[in-house]
């Protein structure tokens, strides 16, 4: 039953974003314009390795911060998160299509983000390093989204929510920042160079795991009173 | 299970200050319990405590035979709540809205349509929520509340915003008609009286009167 509530509250919260179309185009134009920014600012038509890794691991986290924030704004409008929450569902549905939508939304974000990344700043082709950079991003996108629901839940009932989530996500994050950026570095190099990918992707499976069990544990007593 | 709800000496406090203190009444199952009282007596706080959505801070309150908050997930699905907010989203249309409800109440899809004609509402089942009249989205309430059958309807003036015909035809719903146990808030002292079959007066969050009550008694609430 956990997982048929889960289905309905993603499946409502994808109409929502395709009918308002607020969360990802503002990731994405987020995205872009920090990379333009980036392209100016360092006076640089293209960088590699950890400049590079640096520069896009830490523009899809602030665009994350974006969407975390409005993870539950259409639940805040008109008390509707209420009618969820008289149903008779677990409560952890709530938690896991918030975090399966946030996921979705950083596929989408990066279908867009990658790319202009590529023609902004990249210099190295990223076509070679295209599957490994995947499984770097699905591991590191799994992370983002089972922390940000999890604070987008703490902080949905707060005031300051615009102050507090990143506040609370970032350096929640920082882990994935780091393993992240590490694992990519080597992919955005002009010359191969060697790669601890397997145990950074290692690390980042570790973090996924433990965090998403975490916030299933916990995310009920969020939504208590 | 001949009582509905049972509550003794309930307390709820917001930090500070008492919200409801030592109410206590019993209600019979398929009976009504008007309630009454000025803004920020603990009508509404009474009501959400009554639904789950706030924890019972004193005092014992059972409904529908289960113990609040311990057991509030049994009940879960078994209440239908209209409140002073709709509980529904204003990016989809009416239909989108209680389709998802139906999806997390298990009910069958086709009974969607069935709420939406009883609520007057099948021209405008396509249109979001944010289009509509406080009106349509009051009868859009009503509907995602009785979607369910819900046993136990808790009403905080739902029939505010309402047209005189449009109350009139929502009466098998959410009226004595529905044959459903009801705690009832309204400020509508006359009417309410007249559906009641027990009342509850609140003061500053405290119980003034519980059970029988005449108009004279309800009045002296507000004055």
């Amino acid at each position: 039953m956990t997982f048929a509530a889960a289905r309905a509250i993603l499946r409502k919260d994808l109409a929502i974003e395709l009918r308002t179309r607020q969360s990802v185009p503002a990731m994405a134009l987020f995205s872009v314009t920090v990379f333009v920014l980036f392209h100016f600012g360092l006076d640089r038509n293209e960088i590699e390795g950890s400049l590079a890794s640096g520069v896009l691991w830490v523009t899809l986290l602030l665009a994350t911060v974006l969407a975390v924030t409005r993870l539950f704004a259409a639940e805040r409008e008109d008390a509707a998160l209420d009618g969820i929450l008289l149903a008779p569902v677990d409560r952890t549905a709530v938690y896991l299509a918030k975090a399966a939508a946030l996921f979705l939304y950083l596929v989408l974000l990066e279908i867009v983000a990658l790319p202009a990344f590529a023609v902004l700043l990249l210099g190295p082709d990223l076509t070679d390093a295209l599957p490994e950079l995947l499984a770097v991003l699905v591991l590191a996108d799994i992370g983002l989204a089972g922390v940000g629901a999890l604070v987008a839940g703490l902080a949905s009932e707060t005031r300051l929510r615009e102050l507090i989530v990143p506040l609370l996500l970032l350096p929640l994050l920082v882990p994935v920042l780091i393993a992240s950026a590490k694992a990519t570095k080597p992919l955005l190099m002009q010359v191969s160079a060697t790669t601890d990918l397997g145990k950074w992707l290692g690390f980042m499976a570790l973090y996924d795991m433990v965090f998403v069990l975490l916030a299933v544990a916990v995310f009920d007593y969020l939504l208590e009173d | 299970m001949s009582e509905a709800l049972a509550l003794d000496a309930l307390e709820r406090r917001f930090g500070e200050r008492n919200a409801l203190s030592g109410v206590s009444v019993r209600v019979p199952a398929g009976a009504t319990l008007a309630v009454f009282g000025s803004n920020g007596a603990g009508k509404t706080t009474l009501l959400r405590v009554l639904a789950g959505l706030l924890k019972p801070h004193g005092g014992h309150a059972e409904v529908l035979g289960s113990k609040l908050p311990d057991e509030a997930w049994k009940v879960r699905g078994n209440i239908g709540y209209v409140g002073h907010e709709s509980l529904l989203y204003r990016d989809l249309s009416i239909r989108q809205n209680l389709l998802f409800h139906a999806r997390l109440h298990r009910v069958p899809p086709d009974r969607v349509e069935e709420r939406i004609a009883a609520v007057g509402l099948p021209a405008r089942a396509s249109d979001p929520v944010r289009e509509l009249s406080r009106g349509m989205v009051q009868r859009a309430a009503v509907a995602r509340a009785t979607l369910h059958h819900p046993a136990l309807l808790l009403l905080d003036e739902p029939r505010a915003n309402l047209d005189p015909a449009a109350a009139e035809a929502l009466e098998p719903l959410i009226g004595k008609a529905s044959g459903k146990t009801r705690v009832l808030v309204s400020h509508d002292v006359e009417r309410t009286l007249a559906e009641a079959d027990l009342s509850l007066g609140l003061r500053a969050g405290r119980q003034v009167f519980a059970g029988a009550a005449d108009a004279k008694q309800v009045r002296e609430l507000y004055a």
